[in-house]
């Protein structure tokens, strides 16, 4: 099967709604296909990476450890839209440490979050060939 | 790698619109469809950001959508009409779409 | 062309399965080629076969099963989704030991995969949600 670059693009808050879980769930198998994947974080999407999330008292499963696992699929592009952050008052520091380790430099520790601005969010899209929306 | 991008949020009640703007690129396409095409109206407080997209990118509005809202004959100029089999053509013809949702 | 068409929210609750019920019809008619349509989050609602909407209003559980009888087309509900909002094949509800199941014909059950490669062997995908 062939490699394509896909893009989910997550523009939602989590808990309010089902999408964000949900988007998480398909991130999850598009690894099962080696696929070239990336995720871009935009709008009320950054706070699904926010940390600390607790929803023990909503009744809802906290899904958010997830995330940290992506690195251990080899999904380890993480694009985060700066105006986003600094829309809704958060910094980088209000995020999740999400990390991956590169086989191709004898697993280096390094970092998925890659913080972007409009332009350069713009310019990864143009890269893309299937984008799944959520 | 030209983009069709798929917007169906009215701009007054969602941010998927301006996103959608702020992250197209020249050249690429924008189709309004369902509650979104009410940013396709004159004279409203978000035609100025439809009008500045206009001059690097071809803006679309899905007509059954427009004249579903009794908003037919509304649009500004310049916005070009399509039914939906030239909604399909805009997949087809551009590489990729993206829906803002 | 190939296309894939992801439909996201339920019939009657949000323009966007008709919506994804129009286009497929357009590039079916225009001699395109679906190759799956996959229904996910509410989207999974699409496929019963209870539904009955008054008898003024269309019918889009029906049309999609239609439209695969004629089309050949491979509806796809994903089948995480399916079971949280308690959609059911027979299979799968001897499975879960449920009474009943309501899946619409023209629909099968089947996993997430399915979009993934949905996307891979299509040269369009289309995603129709809120």
């Amino acid at each position: 099967m062939s490699t394509k670059n896909f893009l989910f693009v997550n523009r939602k808050a989590p808990y309010g709604t089902v999408y964000a879980l949900e988007a998480l769930e398909v991130v999850l198998i598009s690894a099962a296909f080696e696929q070239n994947v990336s995720l871009a974080f935009i709008d009320d999407g950054v706070y699904q990476i926010t940390k600390g999330q607790n929803s023990k008292a909503t009744g809802m499963k906290n899904f958010s450890p997830t995330f940290r696992a992506l690195g251990d699929y080899d999904i380890t592009k993480l694009y985060v839209s700066i105006e986003s952050l600094a829309e809704r008052g958060l910094t980088v520091d209000d995020l999740m440490e999400l990390t991956y380790e590169d086989a191709d430099d004898d697993y280096a520790e390094k970092p998925s979050i890659i913080l972007v601005n409009r332009e350069e969010m713009a310019a990864m899209m143009t890269e893309q060939e299937v984008i799944l929306s959520f | 790698m030209a983009m069709l991008h798929i917007v169906n949020k009215s701009p007054f009640e969602r941010v998927a619109f301006d996103s959608c703007l702020a992250h197209a690129s020249a050249g690429d396409s924008i189709l309004m469809i369902e509650d979104a095409v009410v940013g396709a109206v004159d004279g409203s407080s978000f035609s100025g950001k439809v009008k500045a997209a206009m001059s690097d990118k071809t803006v679309y509005v899905l007509g059954a959508d427009l004249a579903a809202r009794g908003l037919e004959g509304k649009a500004m100029d310049g916005i070009v009409s399509v039914d939906y089999a030239g909604f399909v053509d805009l997949t087809a013809n551009n590489d990729t779409t993206q829906s803002w949702l | 062309m190939k296309y894939t068409i992801m439909v996201n929210e339920g019939p009657y609750q949000h323009q966007s399965a008709d919506t994804a019920l129009q286009f497929t019809r357009a590039a079916l008619e225009k001699g395109h080629e679906i190759f799956r349509v996959f229904f996910y989050h509410d989207g999974v609602n699409n496929g019963t076969r209870l539904s009955v909407p008054p008898a003024d209003d269309r019918l889009i559980q029906k049309s999609w099963s239609e439209l695969a009888e004629k089309h050949g087309l491979d509806l796809v509900i994903c089948i995480a989704a399916a079971q949280r909002r308690g959609l059911m094949d027979a299979d799968e509800a001897k499975r879960q030991g449920l009474d009943a199941n309501n899946i619409a014909p023209g629909f099968r059950i089947s996993g997430l995969g399915q979009l993934v490669e949905g996307g891979i062997q299509s040269d369009r995908l289309v995603v129709f949600g809120d």
